[in-house]
Parts: C-alpha cells; sequence; structure tokens
C-alpha cells in the first residue's frame, strides 16, 4: 500500500514556485491563500498519514516508497524515495503543524514589510527542503534536503538584505554550516566507501554485521564527522557562533527556522543514524560531552544578554545541548521527546518576543522594556506558559523532556554530564525569568512615540506611542502554542510518575530494534535497568526534585535580581568587572575565531592563493604566453612587407631548399 | 649527340639567371623580361626531355607556355604602359601604393 507521501513535500514546493515566480502581481491575500493552503493541505495530510500509520502491521514499519532512480554509478545508486517510521512521523508532524501556525502568525508580523510574497516563497521553500530532509530514504536525499534547509535560511536570514548586519549574518550562518556540511559529506563517502549505498535500510541492515567498536575505528569515524555535520546546523560547539546573528531575520523565522525545525536536523540525523552510534561508544560520548558543554556555555551566554532575541537564541542553541546530551547517552527518545517540546516551547517563546516587537515597533533591548503585562496580557499569559516550561516546571512540556534526558545522563552512569546538566537547567530558569521579568514586570523603560522610530528588526515605525497588543492572527498561533506547551509533555510522563512514557514506547522500535541485533551494544545503549527498581523511582524522583529546586533557584535569583532589588545586578556586574565582560562579550569567541581562524584564512587568501598563485601564476601564465605569441608576431611581421620581390626571395629560397633537400635525399 | 644533362644545365643556368634578374633589378620592363627568361628556361627542359624519351606530350606543354607567355606579355606591356603613364616611372619600388 502506498501512501503517496511524495505529496507532502510538493504541496509547500508547489506554494514556493507559485508565490515565487508569481507573487509579486499578486494581491497580499492571494499569497496568503496560497501560501497557508499549501502548508494547511500539507499538516492535513502528515495527520491523515499519521492516522494510517497507526494501522500498519508492525512488520510493514518503516514505510519505504520507492519512486525513481535518481543517478547511478558503477555499482552504486540514489533513488528518490521516502522513508517512514516513527521518528519520521514526529518529525513530519511537528515541522508540518508548528511550520504552519508560524505561518498564520506571519501573516500579522509581516504585514507591513516589503517583499511579502518573497517571504512567504522562501518560507515554503524551507517547508519543502525540511520535509525532504527528514522523509528521505537515503542519506543523499538527505543532503538534498540539509543544503536546501541552510540555503532557504541563508535567504531569510538575510531578508532585509539592504541591512549589512543582516546581509552578513547569512553569509556567516551559510559559510558556518559549510564546514559542518564538509563533515556530513565525508561521512557519506565513507559509508558509501565501505558499504556501497546511502539507503537508510541497506545501511543499518549492513550495520548489523559490525560489532560494537571497542577502540576508534571506521563506525567511530563516521559517526564523530555525522556529529560534526549535526554541530554545523545544530548550533553546537564548536560550529553555533552563526545562530545567534542569525536573529537578524524576521522573528517568525526565527522561531521556525533556527529554534522550532531546521536547527533539530541536526539531533534528527543523530538519532536516525544510531545503529552508526550504537556500535561507536567514543563517538556517541563525544556526542554527549559536545552537547553537555554547549548546554552550559550558551546558557551562561544568554544570563547576560540584553537582546530579546539573543537570548532566547542562546537558548536555543542550549536547549539543543540538552537534546544531544540525551542523544549521546543512547536515549534518543529523550532527546527526540525534548526536541518535540522544544518545538512548541521554543516557538512559542520566539513568537511571543516577536508579539512583543511589534508591539514596541521595532524595539528588541530588554533594558527599554518592562512593565508590558498590561499592555499585551494576551502574549503575557501565552510568553509565561512558555517560560515555566523551559524553566522546568512540573507539569508543562519542557520539566518531562528534560528530566527525562538528565535521568538517563544519571541512570548510565554519566553522572558529571548530568552535574553540568543540572547546573545548565538552573540557568534556564535564571535566564528565562530574568526576561520575564524584565519585559513584563516592573515599569515600563521605553521612551514613548518616539522610540518607535528605530525600525529595528526591519519594522517601520507605525507610530505608536503606547506598546500594544498584537492582532488577533498572531494572538491565536501564540494560545494553540501556548496549549501544546502545556500538554505537550503529558505524552512522555515516566513511569516514575505514574505515567506509561508512551513517547518513548512509540519510537522505541526505531532505536532498539538494531541495538538487539548487535547484542554488544547493550552495555552502551541500554538503559541501567537494574533489578532494585524501587531505589531507581526513588532516585529519579530525587533527581527530578533536584532539577525542579534547581529551576526554583533560577526563578528566585531572577525574582530578587530583576524584580526585587533591581539596582543589584549593576554593582555585581561590577564588582564581578572582568569576568562580567568577559560574559557579556560572549567569551570572545567570535573574536577568537577572527583571529584564529579568519584572519589567517583571509591573510594566506590574500597573500599567498590571490596575489601568489592567481595573480603571479595563473594569470601569469596566460599574460605571458599572450606576450610570447606577440614577441613572435612581432618578428615575423616583418616577413610580410608588401614587397613583391622580397616575396619572391622567400619562394626562391624555399624552392632552393626542397631542391637542396631532395638532391641530399637522391645523394643518400 | 647532346647529353640530357647538358641541357638540364643550360636551362638551370637560364633559370637561376631570370630568378636573380627577378629579386635584383628594380625595372619593371626588366623583370619582365626575366619572367620570360625563366619561361623559357623552363621550356628548354620540355624540349628536352621530350625529345630524350621521345614524347609529344613536352612539345604540347611547350606550345601552351609559349601562348601563356604571349597572352601575358600582351596584358603585362598594357599593364605597364598604363602604370607608366600615370606613374611616370618604371622603378618598381616606387609603385608602392597599395603598401601599408
Amino acid at each position: 500500500m502506498s501512501l503517496h507521501l511524495w505529496i507532502i513535500p510538493l504541496l509547500p514546493l508547489t506554494g514556493a514556485a507559485i508565490n515565487g515566480l508569481l507573487g509579486k502581481r499578486f494581491p497580499k491575500a492571494l499569497v496568503n491563500a496560497i501560501a497557508l493552503g499549501s502548508t494547511a493541505a500539507a499538516f492535513a495530510y502528515a495527520l491523515w498519514v499519521a492516522m494510517q500509520f497507526a494501522g500498519l502491521p508492525a512488520d510493514q514499519i518503516p514505510h519505504i516508497e520507492h519512486y525513481a532512480t535518481w543517478m547511478t554509478a558503477g555499482t552504486f545508486s540514489a533513488e528518490y524515495g521516502i522513508y517512514l517510521d516513527q521518528l519520521s512521523l514526529v518529525m513530519l508532524l511537528i515541522v508540518t503543524g508548528v511550520g504552519f501556525l508560524i505561518h498564520i502568525y506571519s501573516v500579522g508580523y509581516m504585514e507591513h514589510e516589503g517583499g511579502y510574497y518573497r517571504y512567504f516563497a522562501y518560507l515554503n521553500i524551507f517547508m519543502f527542503f525540511m520535509l525532504t530532509l527528514i522523509l528521505a530514504n537515503n542519506y543523499l536525499l538527505m543532503f538534498v534536503g540539509w543544503e536546501g534547509v541552510g540555503l532557504a535560511s541563508y535567504l531569510l536570514i538575510g531578508f532585509w538584505f539592504l541591512k549589512d548586519s543582516a546581509a552578513n549574518a547569512g553569509k556567516k550562518a551559510f559559510i558556518t554550516n559549510r564546514v559542518g556540511d564538509f563533515g556530513f559529506l565525508i561521512a557519506l563517502f565513507l559509508l558509501i566507501k565501505h558499504f556501497g549505498t546511502l539507503q537508510y535500510d541497506a545501511v543499518f541492515k549492513a550495520l548489523a554485521a559490525y560489532p560494537v567498536e571497542a577502540s576508534a575505528g571506521l563506525l567511530t569515524a563516521i559517526g564523530l564527522l555525522i556529529m560534526v555535520g549535526a554541530s554545523g546546523k545544530s548550533a553546537q560547539i564548536p560550529l553555533y557562533v552563526w545562530l545567534p546573528d542569525a536573529m537578524e531575520g524576521p522573528t517568525p523565522v526565527s522561531a521556525l527556522i533556527h529554534a522550532a525545525t531546521m536547527v533539530t536536523a541536526g539531533v534528527y540525523m543523530v538519532a536516525r543514524s544510531n545503529p552508526v552510534f550504537n556500535r561507536a561508544p567514543i563517538a556517541l560520548e563525544v556526542v554527549a560531552i559536545i552537547g553537555t558543554l554547549t548546554a552550559i556555555f550558551a546558557a551562561s551566554i544568554g544570563m547576560l544578554q540584553t537582546d530579546i532575541k539573543k537570548v532566547l537564541a542562546y537558548s536555543t542553541i542550549s536547549q539543543l545541548g540538552f537534546m544531544f546530551m540525551g542523544c549521546g547517552v543512547a536515549a534518543y527518545g529523550a532527546g527526540i521527546f525534548h526536541l518535540m517540546t522544544h518545538a512548541f516551547f521554543k516557538a512559542l517563546l520566539f513568537l511571543s518576543a516577536g508579539a512583543i516587537i511589534h508591539g514596541l515597533g521595532g524595539e528588541q533591548d530588554m533594558r527599554h522594556m518592562g512593565g508590558l503585562r498590561k499592555y499585551m496580557p494576551y502574549t503575557f499569559w501565552c510568553m509565561t506558559v512558555a517560560t515555566f516550561a523551559i524553566a522546568g516546571f512540573p507539569p508543562l512540556a519542557a520539566f518531562f523532556s528534560k528530566d527525562e534526558i538528565l535521568w538517563k545522563d544519571w541512570s548510565t552512569g554519566h553522572h558529571v554530564l548530568w552535574l553540568i546538566g543540572i547546573i545548565a537547567a538552573g540557568m534556564t530558569s535564571f535566564y528565562i525569568f530574568r526576561l520575564w521579568f524584565l519585559t513584563f514586570f516592573g515599569e515600563y523603560r521605553g521612551a514613548p512615540a518616539e522610540s518607535s522610530g528605530r525600525g529595528h528588526d526591519g519594522h517601520d515605525a507605525h507610530s505608536h506611542g503606547v506598546p500594544h497588543e498584537s492582532p488577533m492572527i498572531m494572538i491565536i498561533p501564540l494560545m494553540i502554542l501556548a496549549v501544546l506547551t502545556f500538554v505537550g509533555g503529558w505524552v512522555g510522563i515516566p513511569a516514575a510518575l505514574g505515567g506509561a512514557d508512551h513517547f518513548d514506547h512509540f519510537l522505541e522500535p526505531v532505536f532498539h530494534s538494531t541495538v538487539e541485533a548487535a547484542p554488544g551494544a547493550e552495555t552502551v545503549a541500554a538503559p541501567a535497568e537494574s533489578p532494585s527498581e524501587h531505589e531507581d523511582t526513588g532516585t529519579e524522583l530525587l533527581l527530578m526534585a533536584i532539577s525542579v529546586a534547581a529551576a526554583a533557584i533560577g526563578l528566585f535569583g531572577a525574582w530578587f535580581l530583576y524584580y526585587k532589588r533591581t539596582d543589584l545586578p549593576a554593582r555585581m556586574a561590577q564588582a564581578a568587572g572582568g569576568l562580567y565582560t568577559f560574559v557579556l562579550e560572549k567569551y570572545r569567541v567570535d573574536e577568537f575565531y577572527g583571529a584564529a581562524i579568519i584572519r589567517p584564512i583571509v591573510l594566506a587568501s590574500t597573500n599567498i592563493l590571490w596575489k601568489g598563485i592567481d595573480v603571479t601564476l595563473i594569470d601569469g601564465a596566460v599574460n605571458e604566453s599572450a606576450a610570447g605569441a606577440q614577441d613572435v608576431s612581432e618578428g615575423l611581421r616583418h616577413m610580410q612587407s608588401g614587397n613583391i620581390r622580397s616575396y619572391a626571395g622567400w619562394v626562391a629560397f624555399g624552392a632552393a631548399v626542397v631542391i637542396a633537400f631532395m638532391v641530399w635525399k637522391g645523394v643518400r | 649527340m647532346v647529353p640530357l644533362s647538358y641541357y638540364l644545365i643550360l636551362s638551370a643556368i637560364l633559370f637561376a639567371c631570370g630568378v636573380a634578374g627577378f629579386l635584383i633589378k628594380r625595372n619593371i620592363i626588366t623583370i619582365f623580361m626575366s619572367i620570360e627568361l625563366m619561361l623559357n628556361a623552363v621550356n628548354l627542359t620540355f624540349v628536352a626531355f621530350a625529345a630524350e624519351l621521345r614524347l609529344l606530350s613536352g612539345h604540347v606543354f611547350v606550345f601552351f607556355v609559349m601562348v601563356v607567355a604571349a597572352a601575358e606579355a600582351a596584358v603585362g606591356l598594357a599593364i605597364i604602359i598604363s602604370v607608366f603613364r600615370t606613374r611616370e616611372t618604371l622603378n618598381v619600388d616606387r609603385i608602392n601604393l597599395l603598401k601599408l
């Protein structure tokens, strides 16, 4: 039975094609109808697919559809095909669902912007590539989607391309991603070399014959290279630098691409490649360590940022770190669970931030906000849900997903990672409540009327002195997301709290079937199912209590510093001195990269490649051969004197030579 | 009987004289005569070979060459006369209007 899954990515592509090619002349309503209609149709179809999927017998999962051969080279061939299992189904629903909500929101947010049709064409093309990425049945097709979302991200970050910083941020994102793509590509080459195929099912089947690698080997190399790719796309250390800059794009874009969907592609890829990672414990360990470090590193930067979107950007990096932390201890289910809840609450946070920015006429600096609770009550309540969710308070979504990750860290013996994770969770709580208090409480600190003329985030002043609530078309998606943020975690309530952890069990076939095929992997992959079940439950509950306590401490700290004693932060900053500036300047990582990598490359390119090789060698060779030809011609030119007798002389001379040659030949 | 090589050597000398005259002389009439000399040197080899090999085709060729030479002389002299009328010189180095 075919589910005709090709329709799903094709719908937004059609929308993008129509809007992108013809949209310039369309009225806004028609652009909306095409963009939203195609996305809504994709979402509806995805829901239908989900229902069909539930009815599929277990032996037909994964459901694979082959359409056509894309290319053949020797024994290698790649095809167009779709691979639908529990993992891609979850991603499919997240991408189409959240994507659709953000499309709706964009209608309100982008209302006053130029290039309206262009924006929606880009957004649809992003949907197409993202769906290709998650539905592909081989790594090469996934790579197409992978690059495509990178392109869409570039186009949308640089949407206001007349602004230098936006154009540069787009380039930075694209180039940083190229570094990661390089690793991904080499991983693909290794897969082709050793398995001769990139089809998921064939690769995973071939992998079953491989033992778990005790030391670094082929699979470790592939795993690490995949992680390089993932750290580019998912903004992990050391390639995270592009994501904060990507906030130059319109806020709905930040919500869709740089929070909810695209940046989670790396997590998806790692989870998808779990048969590789399960057999390469070293690579898996690296994933966990990178994730953990990123989580705490980005959270610490986020604590001091003043730009509301930058805080959320660092928060995204940090939360992605949590996801990798989960995947890195082979708890892929937990990672994907957090991916899903994160898609809800981070999209909600970004969209609420967008509503605030919209309502303030483009103001993004939190120091100029405050007291917005009474101006934008709906936004306030939606944001509150998201804030408590990300901080990790039960019963909101992120509590369950984050705690599952932390619990898996602990139960697989990664106690240090757990500790760092808890600290990062506390920091998360602190920075998000800091944002919450700074924006919604206290007195409004923005200058009335004139401040709206700043045109931040590309918003032109639509002259209003007082902050105002956003239109309903922006509020409704917020509310839907708030509900999802509230209840989204309930599908994965752990057994320790009397739940059944449906989400994990749903995903189990994806992650565990291959582990069973290689019994040795058990040691790494299986969570510690020790006989003392009760003790475990006790520990799990204790750990949960600790993480809630960490969240509460963060809440209290933020409340004390940014609500109760608002004079304290400045004095503390003074006291901390250099350290404060160091963190405020994001640990000077950009400067470090600039000095250590970019400057040498620029210098080498200028002096060696440009002035050395290009100008001297390549241009030199071309110029010299031209000059040489000219010199030769200059010499030969004198033969063509225009004097008939000299020609006759040459003829006679030539004849004489020919005769002499013949005579000489005859003599011989 | 005179051996063939004598004729050939004589004809080569005549041809060389023609070439030398063509290359050295400036007077267009002299150059013209040098060309005639070269043609007749070739004619001499033709008849020499014809006599040696007892073939008629050599003679036929000679007549062709003579006819062409006569025609050429007629046309060439006419050109020379008209050039002389306009340029008032027979020096080929002066007749260089077409030269770059």
